[in-house]
């Protein structure tokens, strides 16, 4: 299909992909905001998200057929450690199909429940926002640039803080919720950025390529190090590594439901991009501080998540919530996929993050289903909505399953890859912890599922009150994505594998 | 008279805001051969329009600069750098390759003189814009200082 792609799309296309994919999103956003109507930016937007998608094919498409698996831009034709080059491998082309199709989808289904949620006078300048937030995660995992990876992560964080605060109208607790993500989000993207000083005053380039390739003879400088340790903090807060992760739950609660959903499968997921980036594509493995931080601080980081945030997920009451902790838990199984620091580690990491992108694309979609219809989040608001929203609990009830690694679901191959790759390292008492984190996350999902499917209504005058058809179709595409990688693994997976090989500069395939 | 009591507030201010505004296009244009550029001049000229605001009060600044326009303005300025990187490729060129614009061999300079006076035009607007719109948004929230509270 890729193929075809590659031989019909014009040339245009083919050769400035990289660029148009990020620019494309970027100058339609201030074109939305001094537009008048809200339903002609939300068009603008969806053209904006699957002209990125179609670029992002071409690059998967391209990236496979190069030989040497990466494809390169120079942006004002300036080459490498001179200009900013756009570089994507097997790794990011992966991240970028991701974000596009998300975001396709995401930006299908918000026009209903950004008309109930937001003013309307302010429609065009909340697709604006969004738009800027698309194209910088977007730009982060395009860009071959370490300073402006810096840049794409403010660009796509400030209109985040922006499209937070903006939950405003439904709960006045967003505003506190977004300035916490500004400050937490701000003193990480500061340390990103002393890191990457650090590393420019040792090597003097700014080029992740090049950076990399300066390294290995740079073996015990203590800048290095020290720029190593403010880029891990700075990327791990933003990525909501425990227990950097304190700004999640809130911002996951109380922002607009479109944004919870497109934040929560994408925007975390890219800044683990760049911790694997960092980790394994510009330091190396082979480093004796990286071995330690994998052993001592990352992999016992991403098994406290694990189980402190499935428990906290079991005692809340808002579902927003249960699965905002719910996520931290999720990323808590990536980090330890990753800190395996093996290929079949890293891999199983990117494999669940790709799943998790989906599992928790199709719950915010249900969840935002039911904040449009009955105006509630509290499990007690779920009651007996399997009675009245049939279609939408059912897409639900799958992608909890999911969540939960039922068999034949997309969660429970993730959850297989990464029992594999860690029995491979013989670590089988991490095994344990996933085994029991998941025993947590049927708790915590039973208790919802219960409500929805054996409890009476709590108004039970509520007739059918099904979400709207818009609504429906990207959940339920979701939903069956989740049953048919479930079953045939062959695509994710392939993806996530030439992406772990990507990482290590291995050759793929 | 009741607003006797900062005549020379006023007064001084009417002098500075054209030397201001003068200064921040020196630093616009001469961005080119030596420091300067787009952000330090969109900034100064934003900062022309904030000291109007700070001595004759915010709603004769938004009657001078209404908030409809420093919003465009930014939005504009963003337009224009993203435009320039897509005319660069209407032109056959990478994105932003100045050499470009007018499909000129290696040695011609008529390309990057164009290119870079764009930008920074883009960035001017984007920045002034921005920072009104900032400006604008803190200081519309709250009352107006009265004079007899000076």
């Amino acid at each position: 299909m890729i193929d075809l792609l590659l031989d019909t799309a014009p040339r245009w296309a083919l050769l400035h992909a990289p660029a148009l994919l990020v620019m494309a999103p970027l100058f339609l956003a201030p074109l939305l905001a001094i537009l008048p109507s809200g339903r002609l930016s939300w068009l603008i937007s969806i053209f904006a998200t699957l002209f990125a998608l179609f670029c992002a094919l071409i690059l998967v498409g391209q990236v496979q057929a190069s030989p040497v698996g990466v494809v390169g831009y120079d942006v004002g034709n300036w080459p490498m450690p001179i200009g900013i080059v756009l570089r994507v491998d097997a790794l990011n082309s992966m991240i970028l199909l991701l974000v596009a199709s998300i975001g396709v989808l995401a930006t299908i289904f918000s026009w209903p429940t950004v008309k109930a949620e937001i003013p309307e006078r302010k429609h065009p300048l909340f697709y604006s926002a969004f738009l800027v937030c698309f194209a910088g995660l977007c730009g982060v995992a395009i860009t071959g640039d370490a300073f402006n990876l810096f840049v794409f992560l403010e660009i796509s964080s400030i209109s985040t803080y922006v499209l937070v605060a903006l939950g405003a109208g439904r709960d006045r607790r967003a505003l506190p919720a977004a300035f916490n993500y500004l400050i937490m989000g701000t003193l990480g993207a500061s340390f990103y950025i002393i890191g990457v000083g650090f590393l420019y005053s040792a090597t003097g380039t700014l080029n992740i390529a090049d950076i990399a390739s300066k390294l290995p003879d740079l073996a015990g400088n203590r800048s290095v190090e020290a720029g190593f340790a403010f880029i891990i903090v700075g990327l791990g807060l933003k990525a909501a590594v425990w227990p950097l992760h304190q700004w999640l739950p809130n911002a996951y609660s109380y922002s607009p439901s479109f944004v919870t959903m497109f934040l929560s499968a994408t925007a975390t997921k890219v800044a683990l991009y760049a911790l694997i980036r960092f980790l394994f594509t510009v330091f190396r493995p082979e480093f004796a501080f990286e071995q330690a931080t994998f052993t001592y601080l990352l992999m016992p980081l991403g098994l406290a998540a694990m189980i402190t945030c499935s428990f906290q997920a079991v005692f809340q009451t808002d579902v927003r919530r249960t699965l905002a902790y719910s996520s931290v838990a999720q990323v808590g199984y990536m980090i330890l996929g990753v800190s395996v620091g093996t290929v079949a580690g890293v891999s199983a990491g990117l494999f669940h993050l790709l799943n998790h992108a989906m599992i928790k694309g199709a719950l915010f979609m249900a969840v935002a289903g039911v904040v449009l219809t009955f105006q509630g989040t509290t499990i007690r608001d779920f009651a007996g909505l399997g009675r009245t929203a049939p279609w939408t609990m059912t897409g639900f009830a799958i992608a909890a399953l999911s969540l939960i690694g039922v068999p034949l679901t997309a969660g429970f191959q993730s959850k297989l890859q990464l029992g594999y790759a860690l029995f491979d390292q013989g670590m089988w008492w991490a095994v344990v912890f996933v085994v029991f984190s998941s025993f947590l996350a049927v708790i915590y999902m039973g208790r919802i599922l219960e409500a929805i499917f054996f409890r009476p209504p709590i108004n039970p005058r509520k007739s059918r009150k099904e979400a709207p058809i818009l609504l429906l179709v990207p959940l339920w595409i979701l939903a069956l994505a989740n049953i048919y990688f479930g079953i045939t693994t062959e695509l994710p997976l392939g993806l996530a594998r030439d992406a772990a090989a990507a990482a290590f500069g291995l050759e793929a395939f | 008279m009741k607003s006797d009591h900062h005549v020379i507030l006023r007064v001084i201010t009417k002098v500075l805001i054209p030397v201001i505004v003068l200064y921040g296009l020196y630093v616009q244009f001469h961005g080119d051969f030596g420091p300067g550029g787009g952000f330090q001049a969109g900034v100064i000229l934003a900062v022309a329009v904030i000291l109007y605001a700070l001595v004759f009060g915010v709603p004769s600044a938004m009657r001078a600069v209404p908030p409809a326009f420093t919003r465009s303005l930014a939005a504009v300025g963003v337009l224009l750098y993203a435009g320039v990187g897509f005319w660069a490729l209407l032109q056959g060129g990478q994105y932003l390759e100045y050499q470009a614009l007018f499909q000129e061999e290696p040695g011609g300079h008529h390309g990057q003189h164009v290119g870079i006076i764009l930008i920074e035009l883009g960035v001017l607007f984007g920045v002034s814009g921005a920072m009104l719109t900032i400006f604008y948004a803190f200081a519309g929230r709250v009352a107006e200082i009265r004079d007899e509270d000076w």
